[in-house]
């Protein structure tokens, strides 16, 4: 048995008065905990909001679109290639082709658009097909759900396409119906390609539809930089989605926030509360240590101690707790999974150890005020 | 030179005049006990020799100290250095084990010494129990702690309000032979006590009656069943 040093016979106090009380010491850690783990959650959740909601919001359609320059109606398919090369690859949810022109449907004179089905589900995931879509590699097509009505078509039948001022027809199977609720639905679609032969045009599109995960100012740079590297093409934002994308983000930002402020406040109150019961129920203790020559500098650090050792505990259980929460709300909401941010969970840590030393202060005033004579009183 | 001089002491909380005028002077080595009925100031008159409350007025000189006139922080460093106490009701800290509860009473003090604490414990016979905590020792067992602890720090006066108070006879009279140990080892001892069995152990015995030290025929208690007859 050696001689103690005076810091281990305070870590030995702190930790027995926390460990051999558990009952009330547990329902402080508690406050805590559930305090930290809603902030920390809550600070994931804010953080990963605009990459969450950016992916979701990229449901609703393009938000770029690539156009020819000046008053040319149509552009060579390979800028779009150019273009591409200038998005960063791990945002770009999708490139939708798209040529213009007009077709003959069973003798009758419709709008028609080719393109690449296979980025159409991407970029437009809103469409919504009665019946297929277009196998890949096959000539199927999809038309509007306006012509299938003007026409009576139903999936799987077959129609005759032509060209005016052209004899080659071409006999294809319609798909699938196509509903958006816009303008798409007066058109007929088709392979790209398969287009670009049938009006002779091979190589040339009419616009690019692009689908990209980038806030407002991300998406100015790109179009800056596409418009003087690109030349033949003109990029052009979606500016109502963009900004709606914008607005509701910085709604939902201010909202996550104003809870976490909240539930902060409410953490403070609730340990604050306990560490005053705690000094109110160790009024004998702290008169007693008085007593035996505590001066009011230790009695300051054991409580604050206490408070703190406390409030990292409870922090970092809520950290870890919080991610948890963090990681169900981001799979039920948005379906999606979160990873582990160690910088947030850093703060989450700092923070629940700042509100509880903040808590303390008022309840170790009055642990200070505490006379040593009570402990002879028979109070 | 006396160990503890008071002259004219007086304490006054609001309109209740809790001690007047009191003039006591305690010997090296002395046992004094101290009577009186309930509300008498006999607790007030302990917390001010106790350094733990200052007088209203009046002069008190301890170990050649003139605290009078000290600050809270210096009477604390008194009362640190030079008391030691005990309990009617213990006081121990509840979740600190005996060995620990000694060793709280090193580490205000100056360093808390594990070993010292131990022998401490042995002393009063409780070296076996040194680990338990206070709600696993008995009333007894808890007051030797308490004894134990007051004396861990060689305080020059030890200060015992009614210490056999929550003790049976048979724990009573094991805690009082210590006290006579002490005695004999030449501590100096103030003693709170009702029972005229216990302040006739003490050398002398002064009684308190409505904040005074009442004249031996003038007073309603006695504190030697000789001078009832
Ligand atoms: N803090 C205080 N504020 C006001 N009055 C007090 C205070 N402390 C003691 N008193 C009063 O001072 C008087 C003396 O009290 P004290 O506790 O010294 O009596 P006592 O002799 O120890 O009594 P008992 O035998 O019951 O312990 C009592 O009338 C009491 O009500
Ligand atoms: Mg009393």
């Amino acid at each position: 048995m050696t001689k103690m040093t005076k810091y281990s016979m305070y870590t030995k106090m702190i930790w027995n008065a926390l460990l051999r009380r558990r009952s009330r010491m547990l329902i402080a850690l508690l406050a805590v905990a559930i305090g930290a783990t809603v902030v920390s959650g809550l600070v994931t959740i804010y953080y990963d909001v605009p990459r969450q909601m950016g992916r979701e919001f990229r449901s609703y359609g393009a938000n770029l679109l690539l156009t020819p320059a000046g008053d040319q109606q149509v552009m060579m398919q390979n800028l779009v290639a150019n273009a591409t090369a200038l998005l960063p690859s791990d945002k770009l949810i999708g490139i939708a082709p798209y040529l213009y022109d007009r077709i003959k449907l069973n003798e009758q004179p419709f709008l028609v658009a080719g393109t690449s089905f296979q980025a159409v589900k991407k970029v437009s995931p809103y469409w919504q097909i009665r019946g297929e879509w277009p196998a890949d590699q096959s000539e199927d097509i999809v038309i509007g759900a306006e012509v299938a009505e003007r026409l009576e078509i139903e999936p799987g039948q077959q129609v005759t396409l032509a060209v005016a001022g052209s004899e080659a027809e071409k006999k294809v199977k319609v798909a699938g119906i196509l509903r958006t609720g816009g303008s798409e639905e007066n058109f007929i679609f088709l392979d790209l390609t398969l287009l670009q032969q049938m009006l002779k045009k091979e190589g040339v599109i009419s616009i690019a539809q692009v689908s990209i995960t980038a806030n407002e100012t991300e998406l100015n740079t790109l179009t800056q930089q596409i418009g003087e590297k690109v030349p033949g093409m003109e990029p052009r934002l979606v500016k109502q989605v963009t900004q709606s994308e914008q607005t509701v983000l910085g709604k939902l930002q201010a909202l996550v926030y104003l809870v976490t402020i909240v539930v902060l406040l409410l953490t403070l109150i609730c340990v604050a509360t306990t560490m005053m019961a705690v000094v109110t129920e160790r009024r004998k203790e702290i008169g007693l240590k008085k007593a035996l020559g505590a001066e009011n500098r230790s009695i300051i650090f054991e409580f604050l101690g206490e408070g703190l050792a406390l409030g990292a505990l409870g922090g970092l259980l809520g950290t870890v707790l919080g991610f948890f929460f963090a990681q169900a709300v981001s799979v039920n909401v948005f379906g999606r999974m979160i990873s582990f941010q160690p910088l947030i969970a850093l703060l989450a840590l700092v923070v629940s150890i700042a509100v509880t030393g903040l808590a303390c202060l008022v309840p170790v005033k009055i642990a200070t005020e505490v006379e040593p004579a009570i402990v002879l009183r028979g109070e | 030179m006396s160990l503890l001089e008071l002259h004219d002491v007086s304490m006054i909380y609001g309109s209740v005049k809790a001690l007047q005028g009191i003039d006591l002077t305690v010997e090296k080595g002395e046992w004094l006990a101290l009577m009186g009925p309930s509300g008498s100031g006999k607790t007030t008159l302990m917390n001010i020799i106790g350094c733990m409350d200052k007088a209203s007025t009046g002069s008190i000189v301890l170990d050649g100290v003139d605290f009078t006139d000290v600050t809270a922080g210096n009477l604390t460093m008194l009362r640190r250095d030079k008391i030691g106490l005990v309990f009617q009701q213990f006081h121990l800290i509840p979740y600190l084990t005996a060995v620990e509860n000694l060793m709280v009473a090193q580490y205000y003090h100056s360093m808390p010494d594990e070993q010292e604490a131990l022998l401490a414990l042995e002393r009063v016979g409780l070296k076996e129990r040194a680990r338990h905590l206070p709600s696993q020792l008995s009333g007894g067992e808890q007051q030797r702690v308490c004894i134990a602890r007051a004396l861990i720090n060689y305080p020059m006066l030890i200060l015992a309000d009614e210490p056999t108070g929550n003790l049976d006879e048979t724990n009573a009279k094991l805690v009082l032979e210590f006290f006579q140990q002490l005695h004999r080892e030449g501590h100096t001892i103030i003693m709170v006590t009702h029972d005229p069995k216990v302040a006739e152990l003490a050398e002398r015995c002064i009684v308190l009656e409505h904040g005074r030290i009442a004249n031996r025929k003038d007073r309603r208690i006695v504190c030697r069943e000789e001078e009832v007859s």
